[in-house]
């Protein structure tokens, strides 16, 4: 029966029909999308602090608002994603609670910290555009749910992707110090954006059963390449430089070839060595904890006024 | 010839809506629910977009290739010329619940008013912006009245945040030269009107909230003031510092 049903299953996925949250999925499967959606909203809401870190401080009145709208956009995008979570049986309390015991992880390249205002376009137009190349495909992704929060959130991202490059260019023909800026912003994100691929395709054990179940379209080491490629032309119309010596054009490939990825230090920030960790999850978990009494609160006044309509009926 | 006092009014709307924006944008990312934090952080949204315009208008007003940055980044204190209460610290929830609350129902009226403004452009403004304030008005006293008559830490809270902003609310109806000035023209709301409009919504709101009423007899409370004319407490040099440390470090810059 369960091999029938495990056929079925897999069956509908070829066939590119949606799995639904009421279909018979294998256990394996709803445990790998729960861990990553959650982890993917996870992501959302932490990401947010590194560039809540500059709302107070940006440069003009336009920029300010076009970063809280985009800060806020994350936090409509954690939304998605926990609902979207909460259909494979888990509550958001629990999904709190994995990331605040750090059992459940968030993409590590929110660990590195925001020091200039440059850092707001760096995030913009590498970390969202790397994200994107990630997530572009996820739209299709077998589960319906999934599939459905990513598209709205791909339509958000690339906006907000344009909007990063943007600053990146405002800030390319200004001063020195904006000059200076821009690239040493570049420097910084360059590597933990390559990064966010996660590990290559020879030490991703879980790849080819995501890939299978058709939960993940492409190879980490593919959309890699394929990020590198577009980034390489697009730092030429910054007039900046991506900080790899070994970046080349290979014709015989069709590819940019580029330098060894440091896996040491992606490994270490996925360990809690990063230069952010312990800050970003204190600053969630203080939030979460200073809420509880305004949470407790909305709950009591909840039970009092349902009480009070029972009364009146 | 300019109109010096229709440029302090509009500064004195703009600052009120910008100051408490910044105020509300701290939250980004730190609220207590996440639902929250977006209601929160919209409402920043919404308040730094009424002062974009209103500092367009008075940077139109005042010519000299002033512009809404120059307006916002560019002025010390002293030129300021927002309410106290708009740039007290957050507090916890409760306080910036109440301080919004108060300030909305406050914005709510005026809004209400200057949309009839005989001049053209605070008009069209003050009845934009009365979208967003309605909504603003609604969701803080919802909040309110959920604090005030949810639990008793809830309330206790509530009754804090009372006592620490309870003294700044008077300033809201202090009319200042300015705004005499443009009242008889029919261009600003005098302040002094919305006192009685805004102390009824406040006191019913704290009634469904179940919280004692703040108003005393003889109106004998001690009431700060000075904001509308540029004196102001310790706090807003900070917030000033912090917003526009890149516009002073790097002057003449573009961003």
């Amino acid at each position: 029966m369960e091999i029938n049903l495990e056929k079925h299953f897999q069956d509908t996925v070829d066939a590119e029909i949606k799995i639904e949250p009421k279909d018979w999925m294998p256990e394996k499967y709803r445990q790998t999308l729960l861990r990553q959606i959650s982890q993917h909203a996870h992501s959302e809401i932490v990401g947010m602090l590194p560039e809540a870190n500059w709302i107070t401080r940006a440069p003009s009145l336009r920029r300010k608002a076009i970063l809280l709208a985009k800060v806020q956009d994350e936090a409509g995008h954690g939304l998605y994603l926990y609902s979207s979570a909460e259909t494979l049986g888990i509550s958001r309390e629990e999904m709190y609670d994995q990331l605040h015991t750090g059992k459940a992880k968030y993409s590590s390249i929110f660990n590195y910290p925001t020091i200039t205002w440059a850092d707001m376009g760096a995030i913009g137009w590498l970390v969202d555009g790397a994200a994107i190349m990630n997530q572009v495909p996820l739209c299709r992704a077998s589960y319906g749910p999934y599939a459905r929060a990513m598209v709205r959130i791909c339509k958000e991202e690339s906006f907000h992707q344009r909007q990063g490059f943007e600053l990146l260019l405002t800030l390319s023909k200004g001063n020195e110090a904006q000059k200076r800026m821009c690239q040493d912003a570049i420097n910084r994100w360059w590597w933990p954006s390559i990064m966010m691929f996660g590990p290559p395709d020879d030490e991703s054990p879980n790849t080819l059963q995501s890939v299978k179940w058709k939960i993940k379209r492409f190879t980490n080491d593919e959309l890699r390449q394929k990020f590198v490629d577009v980034s390489a032309e697009q730092v030429k119309l910054l007039g900046m430089v991506l900080p790899d010596k070994n970046l080349v054009w290979n014709e015989a490939r069709g590819h940019y070839d580029f330098g060894a990825i440091d896996w040491n230090e992606f490994w270490n920030v996925v360990k809690g060595n990063g230069p952010c960790n312990k800050q970003r999850l204190e600053t969630r978990k203080k939030a979460w904890e200073d809420g509880a009494w305004v949470r407790e609160a909305a709950m009591a006044y909840a039970e009092k006024k349902k009480e009070k309509n029972v009364k009146a009926a | 010839m300019k109109n010096q006092s229709l440029i302090d009014y509009t500064l004195h709307l703009a600052d009120n809506a910008l100051i408490i924006g910044h105020r509300n944008s701290e939250w980004c990312g730190h609220g207590p629910i996440l639902e929250q934090d977006i209601a929160i952080s919209n409402i920043a949204l919404d308040l730094i977009g009424q002062a974009r315009n209103l500092y367009q208008y008075a940077a139109e007003l005042k010519g000299d290739h002033a512009t809404e940055d120059s307006l916002a980044y560019l002025r010390d204190g002293w030129d300021f010329k927002n309410l106290l209460i708009t740039e007290l610290p957050n507090g916890d929830w409760a306080q910036t619940i109440l301080r919004q609350f108060f300030f909305s129902t406050y914005q709510y009226f005026l809004y209400q008013q200057l949309q009839h403004s005989k001049d053209e452009r605070l008009a069209a403004i003050a009845a934009k912006a009365l979208k967003e304030v309605t909504y603003h008005l609604r969701w803080s006293s919802e909040w309110v009245i959920r604090l005030g008559d949810g639990t008793d830490e809830s309330k206790q809270r509530m009754e804090k945040a009372v006592e620490e902003l309870y003294a700044f609310t008077g300033e809201m109806f202090l009319p200042t030269d300015y705004e005499k000035e443009l009242a008889t023209n029919g261009i600003s709301v005098g302040p002094e009107s919305l006192k009685e409009k805004w102390t009824d919504k406040v006191r019913s709101v704290f009634e469904e909230a179940t919280l004692a009423s703040p108003f005393k007899e003889n109106n004998s409370a001690w009431m700060q003031s000075g904001g509308k004319e540029g004196k102001h407490t310790e706090h807003l040099g900070f917030v000033l510092a912090e917003m526009q440390f890149l516009q002073r470090a790097y002057p003449g810059a573009e961003w």
